[in-house]
């Protein structure tokens, strides 16, 4: 009862979405409306036949009465009936795959290009699989729902009314029975899936339970291994898993009934039909007037057409709304506020400086917990910047807000003297050189990999940056060498060797500055050095920004930002900052606390 | 005459069956993809046997209903002929109320068969699944390796799922169809055999085109399926890597890639439209153009005397009733495709056996902390090279062991050796004097405390996930083991203490909250062996070092394992392990090794720059 009291406001609220679902048909005005023009001229057809069919059964009556100078003339006339039809049918199917599929694609298009353009605040805070949801399966489901729904319900509402004016032309009284005996399936049909509604979710609550549970459990299956727990979660499962018996079990048989339970209707409108027709024929109650043989048929067919395109509808009009609300997240996506663009007079940079000016910054992800507060920092061209402190105090906020990921909430990053915000969002991340702590590869081969840090570069400059990172040795190993196939996420590399790809990344691309973000904490220490050697002559002159936890690491930077709880507490190098004994000589010490011991 | 219609008949009906075999084979060819058919469905047929008496009782009700279903055109007939023929009303209200006796019958026959369908389906997929997560509890690390937890995850979830709205399916229509079409032509065969010859044309006839567009179209959509798992790759990717797209600037160079992409997605689409299209034109042409060579025939019949009236409506109606089952079972027979596909993945994971021989009668090890490596190499399956060749060391009871090396040098296969998470493929690994594959696998796992590099919790309060290290450990033991883990602070600070819940995997803590938390979980079973396999990377150097103190003053002084990159976590093992590239380069203390082993010396100097700096 609940649910229905809020139907009408949802589907209010989903019906809002029509005008941007019409923005996308427009370019496909024309094959709409051939499609509805030649869907009514299919449905007339159709039913046409079983009135051609009657008249040649009225043809036939005994032995030795059979017409056939008229039956032939009627048969052909229903020959070319059917294959117009057919033909009429095809057309349709094929311009509404058309106008689907093109819409599905039209909207995947606007969608994505969407994706490039908003803030990454909002794709932080939004699920990646949610995103990924409404750009495939919502689409879909939006699509076949909207289009392919509407064209059901078209021609199923088309059918209804050809049939009642069929019906009632041939013989109102009995074209009467049906309109009153009809309507039965669609309240059986209704009254079942209001009561199977609460059913199926518990069904699914059950199955989220269970899933819940299997993804624990499977998903770290080799830690319940190695605490035995499996005994314990089998009983768990199984306990779970008996109750989804019993709201499954529920669930699908009573659902199960709303088709049988039609059918039961359409036996009756069936066996009426058949029953009044027959006395009508006989001519039995004067009020039924009088018919023929033939059109008892053909009533007999329409009976078994008329009640289909309800079950049709009313199943269309659950999918109709749940094609709504897909459609609703979809176009939230695509209505989300993009960045703003670049402005016209925007600065392009080249070949950047490398001064970077840190002025009074504010920033917070969340207006409720402060995070940064008044950041100042001057960082001199080709100075070495490393930033430490204990997880979560803000180190890659300063990485998010230096490439323009995220803008300041207050205050200004200039570069080169420029406020950030009036440089070209292009030119100013192509100035630096990012290897990031999540190591980021596509499916795609070892050279594709390395080459987004510059399309146009030749394979030997792809090897001599692979190489300069220290990845040609295990790359040479790999069954194909670069041009091996990584899968998604490069599953079949290890920690190191996906960074070491990313180093290579930006190695190709040499930009002006550089940003590390805990870039070698899945490296070996030897492998590291080497690196390091690496990085040392690329950061040459260069502007860097090192984030790590290692100590080693951030030695010889120029400055030594400390973070902490989103503030700087301590600047200086590292002499200086062991001198000042604060909260870095402390992290430092600590790191020897052990040895001391010895 | 009538003789030789029957001959044609039959060898028109001999050609349907073979239609049908061969159809049958060609889509078993498509589901045998790579193991033999006839053990494909044998999970399947085990555990529906508990349900043998609903998966005979659903079908069996179904062809009740569909007997029903066929008497109607008959009913009908005796309406036209002798109700309207001899003008006798009550004989057609009679008659009619038939029609609606029939209509209860089939109802009813309908509902007990739902039932039974339900239950088999939904009960021996349960069992199915149930099953299957005891199963996987028996494979070791390898088979886990090798099958990948995301494909168990699914192959449990959605594949189960569908599986049992296959089966269900199945049960209630797989015989119900074919019998409508069959029944309607023997039913059309006994009204008249001339006429029902259009029936046993046009059944192959519709049977070649349903099932050829059907197979037509199946690897289209699988091409179909390709190209939108690379569109949903391509998003995903996107979403996943937007800081080093965006980094690199190539958001053009993406967005025309995946509206390449989507171009290919929706010609291919597009294509298989055009020929799925065709079903219904195609198969409304045929069974209406049979109508018109049924009345034809049907005249010629009645003007002889052989046929009435209400004998040609009845034929009329059986040709009906055909097409729509046939659709039917054509839509029936992609579900069962696709089901059988599910339970062949399925099946496939049942088939997978832990390689892992267990020991019956296995003995109690009694001091699990006196460790020997004699030779020992290991191969992961399915890889060429060994990832640990020829180590040798021993480890006595109270020992710390130190074990250094490269990215993939081995450490962490060394230490999962030692629970017997994998099997050494060459040498021995001894357990107080014998042979861990002499011992009994659960006793020897209960006594070691294994820390892994991932730190996974598990949904349930921090209670129930300490409990998992022993299930009978009393408050202090607990107490101890969170001093110990340096997790007393954090937890005690929490709303509930020890009881506050915690999100599947720990989400709701930091990651270095979780490595405390796996650490206190391993010592609340007070193990006789620790193994922290680079298990506090998340720590910040002064809670690291605090945790290391308090481990090595444990006062039931297990051998502990400590896996590491950095020379200082180990500088006061006992003995440190060096491994480069799978081969033990170097044994001993920290300062034995200085002195001896280049590669331990080269690893200390690029974290120690200046030699003697303030050590």
């Amino acid at each position: 009862m609940k649910k229905d009291k809020k139907a009408p406001s949802g589907l209010r609220k989903s019906v809002q979405v029509l005008p941007d679902v019409l923005r996308f048909l427009r370019p496909y005005r024309a094959l709409t409306l051939l499609s509805v023009l030649l869907s009514a001229i299919s449905v007339f057809l159709t039913l046409y036949l079983p009135i051609l069919i009657g008249d040649a059964i009225d043809l036939i009556i005994d032995k030795g009465k059979v017409d056939f100078e008229g039956i032939v003339p009627l048969l052909v006339r229903a020959a070319v009936c059917i294959l117009m039809t057919a033909l009429v049918t095809w057309i349709v199917t094929t311009v509404n795959n058309k106008i689907t599929f093109d819409v599905i694609r039209d909207v995947r298009k606007a969608a994505f290009s969407k994706l490039q353009r908003l803030p990454l605040s909002f794709l932080d805070k939004t699920p990646t699989g949610d995103i990924v949801s409404r750009v495939i399966s919502d689409v879909d489901t939006f699509a076949d729902g909207l289009l392919l729904g509407f064209t059901q319900f078209f021609t199923g509402a088309l059918t209804i009314l050809g049939t009642l004016f069929f019906m009632f032309t041939l013989s109102p009284l009995i074209a009467l029975i049906v309109v009153v005996l009809t309507p039965l399936s669609l309240f059986v049909a209704r009254f079942v899936s209001t009561r199977t509604y609460e059913m199926f979710k518990a069904q699914s609550e059950t199955r989220g339970e269970q899933t819940v549970l299997i993804d624990e459990a499977i998903g770290s299956q080799k830690v319940v291994q190695a605490f035995s727990q499996g005994e314990a979660l089998q009983e768990q499962f199984d306990e779970i898993n008996e109750r989804l018996v019993k709201c499954s079990l529920k669930a699908t048989f009573f659902s199960s009934l709303v088709n049988p339970c039609t059918r039961f209707v359409n036996s009756v409108v069936y066996a009426a039909v058949g029953c009044f027709g027959a006395i009508a024929v006989v001519g039995g109650w004067g009020v039924f007037g009088s018919m023929s043989v033939g059109t008892l048929s053909c009533f007999l067919s329409y009976a078994n057409q008329y009640t289909k395109p309800f079950n049709e509808i009313s199943g269309v009009v659950t999918e109709l709304q749940n094609s709504l609300a897909c459609a609703r997240r979809i176009f939230d996506f695509i209505e989300e506020e993009p960045l703003a663009p670049d402005s016209e007079d925007a600065f392009v940079i080249e070949n950047a400086e490398g001064n970077v000016e840190i002025d009074n910054v504010c920033f917070s992800y969340d207006k409720n917990r402060k995070l940064i507060e008044n950041l100042n920092l001057s960082v001199k061209k080709g100075q070495r910047v490393a930033i430490v402190g204990p997880t979560g105090c803000g180190k890659t906020t300063v990485i998010n807000l230096l490439m323009r990921f995220y803008d300041v909430d207050a205050g200004a990053i200039s570069l080169d003297g420029k406020d950030i915000r009036n440089i070209t969002t292009p030119s100013l991340r192509g100035s630096y050189g990012m290897v990031l702590q999540e190591t980021w590869l596509r499916s795609g081969t070892v050279r594709d990999n390395i080459k987004m840090g510059n399309p146009d570069a030749c394979d030997e400059d792809v090897v001599a940056a692979a190489k300069a990172a220290h990845a040609h040795s295990f790359i040479k190993r790999l069954p194909e060498g670069y041009d091996t196939f990584i899968g998604e996420g490069g599953a079949e590399l290890s920690q190191g060797q996906k960074q070491l790809l990313c180093i290579a990344r930006v190695m190709l691309a040499l930009p002006p500055m550089l940003i590390l973000d805990e870039a070698t904490s899945s490296i070996d220490t030897r492998t590291e050095t080497k690196i390091q050697k690496a990085f040392a002559t690329m950061m040459q002159g260069r502007t860097s920004f090192i984030v790590a936890h290692r100590l080693s690491t951030i030695r010889e930077a120029d400055v030594i930002l400390v973070m902490k709880n989103g503030n700087v507490i301590e600047k200086g190098t590292h002499a200086e900052l062991l001198c000042a004994n604060g909260f870095y000589a402390e992290l430092y010490n600590s790191q020897f606390a052990r040895c001391s011991n010895l | 005459m009538s003789i030789s219609a029957r001959g044609i008949a039959t060898s028109v009906l001999c050609f349907f069956l073979i239609t049908i075999y061969k159809n049958k084979k060609l889509w078993y060819n498509i589901l045998k993809t790579k193991t033999e058919v006839q053990i494909i469905l044998k999970q399947l047929f085990l555990h529906s046997k508990k349900y043998l008496k609903e998966c005979i009782c659903g079908p069996l009700f179904k062809l009740f209903e569909a007997s029903f279903e066929l008497c109607v055109p008959l009913v009908m007939k005796q309406i036209i002929d002798r109700g309207i023929g001899e003008g006798d009303k009550n004989y057609i209200i009679r008659m009619s109320l038939v029609l609606v006796l029939l209509g209860v019958a089939g109802l009813i026959s309908t509902v007990i068969a739902q039932y039974f369908s339900a239950k088999a389906a939904v009960g021996t997929v349960a069992s199915m699944k149930s099953a299957l997560f005891r199963h996987i509890q028996s494979l070791s690390y390898t088979e886990l390796d090798r099958v990948g937890t995301s494909t168990i995850i699914t192959r449990m979830t959605s594949d189960a799922n569908q599986l049992q709205n296959g089966m269900n399916l199945t049960l209630r229509l797989f015989m119900r169809s074919p019998f409508i079409v069959f029944g309607a032509m023997i039913m059309a065969f006994t009204i008249d055999t001339k006429s029902a010859l259009s029936f046993a044309a046009v059944i192959p006839a519709l049977s070649v085109v349903v099932f050829g567009i059907m197979l037509l179209c199946i690897p289209l959509y699988r091409r179909v399926q390709q190209r939108l798992d690379s569109v949903l790759l391509h998003t995903r990717e996107n979403l996943t890597g937007v800081r080093v797209i965006r980094a690199f600037r190539r958001e053009e160079a993406e967005v025309s890639s995946f509206e390449g992409k989507t171009e290919e997605l929706c010609s291919e689409q597009v294509r298989v439209g055009k020929i799925s299209a065709l079903m219904n034109p195609l198969t409304y042409v045929l069974i209406n153009l049979a109508v018109l060579v049924l009345i034809y025939t049907g005249a010629i019949q009645v003007n002889s005397g052989k046929l009435t009236q209400g004998d040609v409506i009845a034929l009329y109606n059986y040709m009906s009733q055909i097409l729509i089952e046939l659709v039917k079972f054509a839509s029936l027979i992609i579900t069962i495709t696709k089901s059988v596909a599910c339970e062949h993945r399925i099946e496939k994971l049942f088939m997978t056996q832990s390689s892992m021989e267990l020991c019956e009668n296995g003995r109690t090890p009694e001091n699990v902390g006196n460790i020997v490596f004699e030779n020992v190499s290991f191969t992961y399956c399915g890889s060429p090279e060994p990832v640990l060749e020829d180590i040798c060391f021993e480890a006595k009871a109270g020992e710390t062991i130190g074990i250094i090396g490269g990215t993939g040098s081995g450490k962490s296969s060394l230490v999962n050796l030692i629970p017997r998470f994998y099997d050494a493929t060459k040498g021995r690994i001894l357990v107080d004097g014998v042979d861990v594959k002499e011992l009994d696998l659960d006793a020897l796992r209960e006594k070691i405390g294994v820390v892994p590099q991932k730190a996974v919790l598990f949904g349930g309060t921090i209670k129930e996930n300490l409990l998992w290290g022993n299930k009978n450990a009393d408050e202090d033991t607990i107490e101890e083991a969170l001093n110990a883990s340096q997790s007393a602070e954090f937890v005690a600070k929490k709303e509930n203490g020890i009881n506050s819940l915690l999100e599947q995997g720990g989400k709701n803590l930091s990651g270095g909250q979780r490595q405390r938390l796996t650490v206190a979980r391993a010592l609340v079973r007070r193990p006789e062996v620790l193994i922290l396999d680079d298990s506090t990377s998340a720590l910040d150097f002064a809670t690291d070092a605090s945790l290391r103190a308090s481990i090595a003053n444990l006062p039931y002084n297990p051998t502990v394992f400590i896996v590491s990159q950095r020379t200082s976590s180990l500088m006061s093992a006992d003995k440190i392990i060096v491994l480069d590239d799978g081969k033990q380069v170097g044994l001993g203390s920290h300062a034995e090794l200085l002195e001896s082993c280049s590669v331990y010396r080269e690893i200390h100097e690029s974290q120690f720059k200046k030699e003697g700096e303030k050590i």
